[in-house]
């Protein structure tokens, strides 16, 4: 990839990398529909696929639209911990949700 | 945001230099960025539970919704993306007219997106789909509103850049705000990317 | 030292320019710093009045002054107000406004406009809050579903202007992380940062990250109300603790939020006091930056009797002991900094010491709290009111008034009347402790918080109780006479005071509005004191 940098200090992302990436993004997209379309029998699969798909492109997205590939550490840093924070955050919330002890009362 | 610029009120004018002026920008629209991932990132977390709690109305709210608007809206969002980007590269380059097309090209695809959802909105209120008719409902209009309402901010911020450009105003030397105004849309195609993959397809 | 040298003034100060516009639309942030402390003892005062409301309501059993309704509306104004409206902001928008460019040796925040937006967006979302006071919300500073989206009363005005509050602390968080990262002075690296500035950008990381969930949740409450959907409504198959999950994901943190920056300003004033360096400079500024981190994993322990599931429980009180080491270390190094120091007792040093006796009473009962089966015992008792007010005012709120002593003569150029100030914090700390002593006896002895009744056998307690609040108001008021009036009546302040030697300290008395003359060369650290330099 492109190392062109520029007197302000940002990266120059060639447009034919553009291309690539919008390619691969659209592709990828007709891919996630029509694996939406098939039944694996487990639903979880679905899911999995659809949002491994999903985090693919938006990496595709932030790496070379975005420039993130050519940022500082501390950009990075604060990405992946608020991207950390969501994890977590879902994380326990969802576990409590399905672990809670619920009170045996009939009303 | 609201400050485009950092010329001052300070006696000795210019404070910072246009480097750190751009770094500085482009690291405040990231920590931007980092807020609103979490801004979603509440919903993505009620949007977790209740899939795991009500599988069965998750399928029936998909089906509700129209497959092939959401496909299209994807794909018009990917391609706004993708102009805004090659028009950063333009005026690196120093192509500001090619900029200026790219920004309208993008801010089409804003609009179309916009169009499509006003279709899609109005047709669930014709079946008599609110948001007070289930939860999965309830999440599919709290995220888009919310996903729409910053796609609108995001045209309005590159309609400014835009007439900003066309004065002359950036140039191979001064590139910021096309810069980031061009990160945060890049933000709402990535948010869109995973609403699509929720609303749409899994659910 | 520069005690003394009065420095001529050559340059105008950044007081000079008279007028209101001059002021509503500047973009220097020290008058930014100045508005955010004048608007934020306004609702101070104002929070405060409907605490003394409570204190006397509660002074007998039954009904003293008011009903049980009108008790409830007061309780949580002056919750939600003190909460969301003075202590969030309370150091961090104004001495860190005030401080942080100075103490990097920058001419002002990296974007001013941003800045000014932030402080009236900040006032926008107060006045729409207080538009709520019309019909009061009786809700409690945490709004709870399901009974918030019941209750009758404005919720919507409330939660939209903390909603609207909450952008405002985001931007205010981002302005100052990315100064700090592009405008420290030449030579300032990290480790020669002030304290203050680890404590500001530890905070300002948790403004930025926290905030936008409280953001999307009170959204999400606005909408249960408004459209009639269910998230958090157990009749409509919602789940009214996700609420609790998502208040606290947000509600913890901010707890850090607020106390943070009282670490920094107690880290920059027992140094000059003591005439010693810092102890632990290094274990003081990562444990800033731990805090913060630790703060974002602990807030299952409000959820601990609502039947979370147990290990998720037990992981929650476990994170949450964790968090005491990094605290306990900082109050190791303060006290170590003290020790055979040469020790001053002005204003701002009594109200460290005081600050170090509230905070330890203060974190150790967290832990009691923290603790899983003491917390059952303890839950939503006075216990709980007692603990919290020891953190927020023990801690902030005492660490805000030393600030306002200490950075007095930086601020407005005068001194502040010393025989005073030490009067008012004799009646703050002496009225602070007799309000919320007796209230952790209360709350062991099982006294519910919120309640508008009680037993007769916890009278006793709520009579120390109140006429401790009523102490503790008076020497409010004395230390805010005092303050104005030396605004106005003080004598002359040199440029460096208490012979600091922070760079806020080596420029003139009021800052000129850029703040230096030419940006410093900063060669070291600013707590070489004693006999080092
Ligand atoms: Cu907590």
């Amino acid at each position: 990839m492109s190392t062109e940098t520029h007197e302000l200090g940002g990266h120059i992302v060639p447009y034919k990398d553009l291309v690539l990436v919008v390619t691969a993004l659209v592709i990828l997209t007709g891919i996630t529909v029509f694996v939406s379309t098939l039944d694996f029998g487990y639903a979880a699969l679905n899911i999995f696929i659809a949002m491994a798909i999903a985090s693919v492109k938006a990496c595709l997205v932030s790496l070379w639209f975005m420039h993130l590939k050519f940022e500082d550490v501390i950009t990075w840093i604060f990405i992946i911990f608020s991207l950390v924070l969501l994890c977590l955050l879902i994380g326990f919330s969802l576990s409590d949700e399905f672990l809670r002890i619920t009170p045996k009362v009939n009303f | 945001m609201a400050a485009t610029s950092v010329e001052h009120l300070h006696s000795d004018g210019h404070f910072v230099t246009p480097q750190d002026k751009y770094s500085s920008m482009k690291l405040g629209m990231w920590l931007f960025i980092a807020t609103e991932i979490l801004l979603f990132g509440g919903l993505f977390a009620v949007y977790a539970i209740y899939r795991a709690k009500f599988p069965e109305m998750f399928f029936n709210g998909r089906d509700e919704l129209s497959l092939l608007l959401g496909t299209t809206n994807t794909v018009i969002l990917i391609v706004s993306s993708f102009s805004i980007a090659m028009g950063v590269t333009a005026i690196q380059r120093g192509k500001k007219n090619l900029l200026t097309f790219l920004i309208i090209v993008t801010l089409l695809c804003g609009a179309l997106f916009g169009v499509n959802k006003y279709f899609e909105y109005t047709a669930k209120f014709h079946h008599g789909i609110f948001p007070s008719t289930d939860i999965f409902f309830a999440l599919y209009f709290m995220m888009t509103s919310l996903h729409m309402l910053h796609v609108i901010v995001g045209m309005a911020i590159l309609f400014i850049i835009m007439i900003f450009n066309m004065k002359g105003k950036y140039s191979p030397s001064n590139y910021t705000a096309p810069e980031v105004g061009a990160l945060y849309w890049h933000l709402v195609d990535v948010i869109w990317i995973y609403l699509f993959g929720l609303l749409y397809l899994v659910a | 030292m520069a005690d003394g040298t009065m420095v001529e003034a050559v340059r105008p100060t950044y007081l000079d320019r008279k007028g209101f516009l001059s002021w509503a639309l500047t973009l220097d942030h020290k008058r930014l710093g100045i508005m955010y402390l004048v608007t934020i003892m306004v609702f101070f005062l104002f929070a405060g009045i409907m605490g003394m409301l409570v204190r006397l309501e509660l002074l007998t059993p039954g009904k003293t002054v008011m009903g049980p309704d009108t008790y409830n509306q007061i309780f949580t104004i002056h919750g939600a107000v003190m909460i969301f409206i003075v202590i969030v902001p309370g150091i961090s928008a104004t001495f860190g406004n005030f401080l942080i460019p100075l103490m990097i040796g920058a001419r002002d925040v990296i974007f001013p406009r941003l800045n000014l937006f932030s402080y009236w967006i900040y006032v926008g979302g107060a006045l729409i809050a207080l538009v709520s006071l019309l019909h009061p919300i009786d809700t409690g500073w945490t709004f709870y579903t399901p009974y918030s989206i019941r209750t009758g009363t404005s919720v919507i005005p409330i939660t939209f202007g903390v909603f609207v509050m909450g952008f405002s602390s985001i931007l205010t968080g981002l302005n100052f992380i990315v100064t700090i990262h592009k405008l420290r002075a030449p030579g300032m690296n990290w480790h020669r940062m002030p304290l203050f500035i680890w404590a500001a950008y530890s905070t300002a990381v948790i403004q930025v990250l926290a905030t936008p969930v409280i953001a999307i949740t009170l959204l999400l409450l606005i909408a249960e109300r408004v459209f009639g959907i269910g998230f958090f409504d157990p009749a409509k198959g919602g789940d009214p603790i996700l609420f609790q999950h998502f208040f606290w994901f947000y509600s913890h943190p901010v707890v850090y939020i607020m106390i943070l920056p009282a670490f920094g300003v107690i880290s920059e004033i027992i140094p000059v006091f003591s005439r010693k360096p810092i102890f632990g400079y290094k274990a003081i500024a990562y444990s800033s930056i731990a805090i913060a981190l630790i703060g974002f994993l602990v807030w299952g322990h409000h959820l601990f009797v609502s039947g979370m599931a147990g290990w998720v429980a037990k992981v929650f009180s476990f994170l949450t002991f964790l968090v005491a080491i990094p605290t306990a270390i900082k109050v190791w190094n303060w006290l170590a900094t003290m020790y055979r120091g040469s020790i001053d007792l002005k204003t701002p040093m009594l109200y460290a010491l005081g600050f170090l006796f509230l905070f330890t009473i203060a974190g150790l009962t967290g832990l009691f709290l923290g603790t899983l089966a003491i917390n059952v015992h303890l839950h939503d008792t006075y216990f709980v009111v007692a603990h919290f007010h020891y953190t927020m005012m023990g801690g902030t709120i005492m660490m805000l008034f030393a600030a306002m002593h200490f950075w007095f003569p930086k601020m407005i150029g005068k001194m502040y009347g010393e025989a005073v100030a030490k009067i008012a914090f004799a009646l703050i700390f002496i009225g602070f402790n007799l309000t919320f002593i007796p209230q952790f006896i209360m709350g062991m002895e099982g006294m519910p918080r919120r309640y508008y009744d009680y037993l007769p056998q916890y009278h006793y307690q709520h009579v120390l109780s109140s006429i401790g609040a009523l102490v503790l108001g008076v020497g409010i008021l004395v230390m805010l006479i005092n303050l104005i009036y030396c605004i106005f009546k003080g004598e002359k302040a040199p440029s460096n005071p208490f012979g600091s030697k922070s760079w806020e300290w080596q420029t003139t008395s009021p800052p000129p509005t850029e703040n230096f003359e030419e940006i410093p060369q900063v060669t070291d650290w600013t707590y070489g004191y004693g006999k080092k330099n």
